[in-house]
């Protein structure tokens, strides 16, 4: 029998720790693969920003410094393969910069695979004219038509799928760079490699989707946001997952033995649950998959069994993931301390608004909180006793499409630091500041339209690009 | 108390929960550690149950999902993140909320320790 491929996440989102790709490995140098996933939904506005500056960047920059502090491991031989969303909108400028790092870190002549032609920006904008042809870019969300923010679109990227990662690593690539994949492809990509799977077999595919959603978002999978999590043990050292997918498609969920946080049937479940929508269909462009036959068997020492996942053909368009720009926002915060403190927080936000709206500003939209007094879930019940709390966080927030009426918000609150009640404090931060709005568009443009790339770039000793 | 005599207790003395967002709506997934509270979640923590509880975030309609095979109900809350500035844009913090929801409980059925930690 075929030994599972094991596939490793040290990366579950852009900010997650920088070193836990070089720990793993070391813990783990057997690894299959590892996973490092950057982008969110609204990650690729941000790097749009970045490419305007300057058209060599455009990728998660991070991700360099994770392939350097790797290069003493394929130095001594290791073989654990690499496969990152880190991309972004530029793969292949992402790749270059790895393979020069690796160079100057003295590693051994290593292939970097770079997947691209998620980008489809263009393909949005030729079709948002075409009266039917643009439906499928209706809001999947709200149903409105692209032509709404069409002229503020700043990026449009469809989710591709595990095969052109499977071209890449099948090509000799040691890493591979791509730009929007689907999270879960990350991790089906190596297994269906490992196991020379038809990306066909659907139920088996549907198995390494499910792997892939438990590991993707790193060490939520390991005791990281759990229900108990005060009673999850050293949380401090905790460790980032592993998945042993078998030959039938059932995994084992684990994390390194000597590692922090816990692995048992509730952190599973709990993560298996994480944003899937419904159970019976959740779409990936590998596969549909159900989770309505997933059992969860606690197998003791951190190793939890999951199996029984059934896959359908993935639909035949592929979800695109796009961003415009809506304005501006800023967010400021003080600590309210004494008496009455959430109602000195309410006319603290009511007197900064008052004066913004004086100053001729609507302002489209105003948040204000009083964290401590439950507002972070704002009227839902809970226990707690507002009038009798000596101190709250005030937290206020405008969005405008003017970034004008968003600074002048920025320069009235601070003033409440002398106007304000006693016991007002915790002002260091200076004014908010102004920020743009990226929002998400999700939609979908059928899959014979976009066109996902396999290159190639050398990553060798004498490399001098 | 009479094994079958109810009291009231939070959700959270029985469940488990986690939540994050699906564009402008939310997802969260409540699970259960036995068949009779599965049951008992069912008949209760229904999709109005729900939409009512979370109506003070702008709730347009929820949509429950059953997973008996995990002992579990998924619920998806649309339209509760349609604002950028809240401080839990993502709706990270609604699986802890739901865990107030309260429930009617057998007495025979109250757990000896709190899930949400000790």
């Amino acid at each position: 029998m075929t030994r599972p491929a094991r596939i490793g996440n040290a990366q579950g989102f852009w900010g997650d720790r920088g070193d836990a790709a070089a720990e793993l490995l070391a813990r783990e140098p057997g690894l299959d693969a590892l996973t490092l996933d950057y982008l969110a939904e609204v990650s690729l506005s941000i790097l749009a920003l970045q490419r305007d500056r300057d058209p060599a960047l455009g990728y998660a920059r991070d991700v360099v410094e994770v392939v350097r502090s790797l290069a003493p491991y394929w130095r001594d031989g290791g073989a654990c393969r690499l496969i990152t969303n880190a991309g972004g909108l530029n793969p292949e400028g992402c790749a270059r910069a790895c393979a020069e790092e690796l160079r100057q870190a003295g590693a051994p002549p290593m292939t970097v695979g770079v997947v691209d032609g998620d980008d489809v920006l263009a393909t949005v904008r030729d079709l948002a004219g075409l009266g039917e042809a643009a439906d499928p870019l209706r809001n999947l969300d709200t149903g409105e038509p692209i032509a709404t923010v069409l002229d503020r679109l700043v990026t449009a990227n469809a989710y591709l799928g595990a095969a052109p990662i499977v071209e890449a690593l099948n090509r000799g690539a040691q890493i591979v760079i791509t730009g929007r994949v689907a999270d879960p492809s990350l991790t089906v990509a190596p297994v269906v490699r490992h196991f020379g799977w038809d990306l066909n077999d659907l139920d088996r595919v549907a198995g390494a989707t499910v792997a892939g959603h438990l590991i993707e978002c790193g060490t939520q999978v390991t005791g990281g946001i759990a229900t108990d999590w005060l009673d999850i043990p050293d949380p401090a050292h905790i460790g980032f997952p592993i998945v042993e997918v078998d030959a039938d498609g059932s995994c084992v969920v684990t994390k390194p033995p000597g590692t922090g946080g816990r692995v048992d049937a509730r952190t599973v479940t709990e993560q298996l649950l994480y944003e899937i929508g419904d159970p019976d269909n959740y779409l990936s462009p590998d596969a549909t998959v159900s989770f309505l036959g997933l059992s969860v068997e606690d197998l003791g020492s951190d190793r939890v069994r999951v199996r029984g996942a059934q896959g359908r053909p993935a639909p035949p368009s592929y979800k695109v993931s796009a961003t415009y720009r809506d304005g501006y926002r800023a967010q400021g915060m003080l600590t309210i301390y004494g008496r009455h403190a959430a109602a000195k927080a309410s006319r603290c936000g009511e007197i900064v608004l008052w004066r913004v709206r004086e100053a001729g500003y609507p302002l489209r939209e105003v948040t204000v909180e009083r964290l401590g007094a439950g507002d972070a879930v704002p009227g839902v019940p809970s226990s707690v006793d507002r009038d009798a709390l000596m101190e709250v966080v005030l937290r206020v927030a405008v969005a405008d499409p003017s970034r004008e009426a968003v600074e002048r918000f920025s320069k009235e609150l601070m003033p409440l630091i002398t106007s304000g009640p006693q016991g007002i404090t915790g002002y260091s931060e200076g004014r908010p500041r102004v920020h743009p709005v990226f929002r998400y568009w999700p939609s979908l443009v059928d899959c014979d339209r976009v066109r996902p790339r396999v290159t190639l770039v050398e990553a060798t000793a004498d490399a001098t690009e | 108390m009479r094994p079958n005599d109810t009291s009231t207790v939070q959700l959270g003395r029985i469940a488990r929960a986690r939540s994050g967002d699906k564009g402008t709506g939310a997802n969260v997934g409540v699970f259960v550690p036995s068949d009779d509270l599965y049951a008992l979640v069912r008949e209760q923590l229904t999709a109005d149950r729900v939409a009512d509880f979370f109506r003070p975030l702008g709730v347009a309609g929820v949509t429950r999902y059953e997973l008996p095979n995990l002992r579990a109900l998924n619920f998806v809350l649309k339209g509760v993140l349609g604002r950028i500035t809240r401080v839990d844009a993502q709706g990270k913090a609604l699986g802890q909320a739901i865990l107030e929801v309260p429930i009617e409980l057998p007495a025979r059925l109250l757990p000896s320790n709190d899930p949400r930690g000790s």
